[in-house]
């Protein structure tokens, strides 16, 4: 549904909603996956951002949002600086990701790594700051950083969307949608769940510690 | 939200109210969110809009590439032209200064788009100010122009990429031509006529960035954006009207857009981009912002 806040906004620093909006977003929600700020970071740009990130930032957005600087934040056009003193060692390449009508011009592959944890996550800026996270660590996923979100692979027994759900309801999290997705009887479940409140680390945790499930991640919203 | 500006000027004529009040009242329904905390977005992003003003009309920015800065203030400080003197030149000051900012960096509303950042701030706050007019009226506007744009973005489309310029800063003349016959006393009906005539004006037209960057033209088209919308609402207020409603005028954008060769939306394939000076200064600038780097 359209909103009137969607249209008169996001506010951001320019110069470009999907090249620089939307690609802070996209280090926003990288960031999520190893818990904080990376140590390294490897960027491989495709299509458009490849070809004219340079002159809208998105470099400089990207790094400013895996420090955790919001589109709105004016440290961004410093960012490559600021990441340097503070030790993020980051590298961009140019790449091609797929066959340009099966991936979105806008799309980047972020490798990180911070302490023991390591991620690799590819998403798309889809246009006006919209952004969608098509892939974590080789999983397929669809997640768009307009929910907090909650990501996990499981093997498909049963009952266990209800054990995730007792686990988000004691720390009182309500769940705004919920979509479950198996390629085969018994073959592993995906589960993205959006929800209304922020979880901490502990709730990963726990869904994590659970024998059946593969890996957790949560991720923060990103949406204004 | 209201899928047709026809729809929403019935009601507002039902209930002898404004556009504001009702895309106000569907966006309450829409969202469950209190009035009072859409107000008080749209107070916040009143306010990014005016610093972003502010920030553009000093005149010291560049963009990235060097390509564009600071023409705003010469329409302050620089020669008299025609519009001397009038609301007129300081709303086109107004616009090139928010798209000078967004080129370089700086804050700004994407409203509705970055692209298209200027030609609402400066229609708005440049007639208000003009006239006394003070932020509550203000904030009604933006809901207004809110409205507008959601009924572009859900009948044509408000990306360059899709629907080319008339998507962005035709999609804002249009939004700041309604909003801003509404502020100065226009009626629901003659914001209908001021959106058909703004976005009239504007059909056809081409993104054609050079080297797909947000300077050249889109500075100079946020600011003849801001004209047309300005002659829309003169119009429009005048009590002229444009005999096909705006709904349709913006279907036809919509259908313009999809039609438009993929050269002319955004990719830097046709346009003012391909022509030899645009090629030149855009292979000459990125080697210059790969050179600079940060």
């Amino acid at each position: 549904m359209v909103s009137l806040l969607d249209i008169i906004g996001p506010v951001m620093v320019g110069p470009s909603s999907s090249h620089t909006a939307g690609a802070c977003r996209l280090g926003l929600l990288a960031r999520c996956l190893v818990g904080g700020t990376p140590d390294r970071a490897r960027v491989e740009l495709h299509g458009s951002f490849a070809r004219t990130g340079e002159g809208h930032g998105t470099d400089k957005a990207i790094v400013g949002g895996l420090m955790g600087f919001r589109p709105d934040d004016e440290r961004i056009r410093d960012a490559l600086g600021i990441a340097e003193r503070e030790g993020l060692d980051y590298r961009f390449e140019k790449t091609t990701l797929g066959e340009e009508n099966e991936v979105h011009p806008n799309t980047v592959r972020i490798t990180i790594e911070r302490g023991d944890r390591s991620s690799v996550m590819v998403g798309s800026s889809l246009g006006a700051g919209r952004v969608l996270v098509t892939e974590i660590d080789g999983y397929p996923v669809e997640v768009t950083g307009n929910y907090h979100t909650i990501v996990l692979v499981a093997e498909d027994v049963p009952g266990s969307v209800a054990r995730i759900a007792t686990i988000l309801a004691e720390d009182a999290i309500n769940i705004a949608t919920l979509r479950l997705t198996r390629k085969q009887r018994g073959g592993d479940a995906f589960m993205v769940i959006e929800v209304d409140e922020q979880p901490d680390e502990k709730v990963r945790t726990d869904i994590r510690a659970l024998s059946w499930v593969r890996w957790a991640f949560r991720l923060d919203k990103v949406s204004a | 939200m209201y899928h047709s500006l026809a729809d929403a000027i019935r009601d507002a004529e039902a209930t002898g109210t404004t556009l504001a009040a009702v895309a106000l009242e569907a966006e309450r329904r829409d969202q469950g969110r209190p009035l009072s905390e859409i107000r008080d977005a749209l107070g916040r992003a009143l306010a990014v809009m005016r610093g972003a003003v502010s920030r553009g009309l000093v005149g010291d920015l560049h963009s990235t590439s060097g390509l564009v800065g600071g023409d705003a203030a010469k329409l302050r400080t620089g020669p008299d032209g025609p519009m001397a003197g009038t609301p007129f030149r300081d709303v086109l000051a107004r616009a090139l200064a928010v798209q000078e900012v967004n080129a370089a960096m700086g804050v700004i509303v994407a409203a509705p788009t970055a692209g298209g950042a200027g030609v609402l701030p400066a229609v708005l706050t440049g007639l208000a100010d003009a006239r006394g007019i003070g932020n509550d009226a203000l904030i009604d506007a933006l809901a207004t122009a809110g409205l507008i744009g959601a009924i572009v973005a859900q009948r044509a489309s408000l990306s360059g990429a899709e629907g080319g310029c008339q998507a962005e800063t035709g999609a804002a003349a249009g939004m700041a031509a309604g909003a801003g016959t509404e502020m100065l006393g226009g009626t629901p009906s003659q914001v209908g006529h001021a959106v058909a005539l703004a976005q009239q004006g504007t059909l056809g037209l081409v993104c054609d960035p050079l080297g797909g960057l947000v300077e050249l033209p889109c500075v100079f088209r946020n600011a003849t954006g801001a004209a047309i919308a300005m002659a829309a609402i003169e119009m429009a207020l005048a009590g002229i009207t444009f005999a096909i409603p705006a709904d349709e005028v913006i279907d036809t954008m919509g259908e313009i857009g999809r039609a438009m060769d993929v050269r002319y939306r955004e990719t830097a394939g046709g346009g003012l981009a391909a022509t030899p000076t645009g090629r030149r200064l855009a292979r000459e600038r990125l080697y210059q912002i790969k050179r600079t780097g940060d």
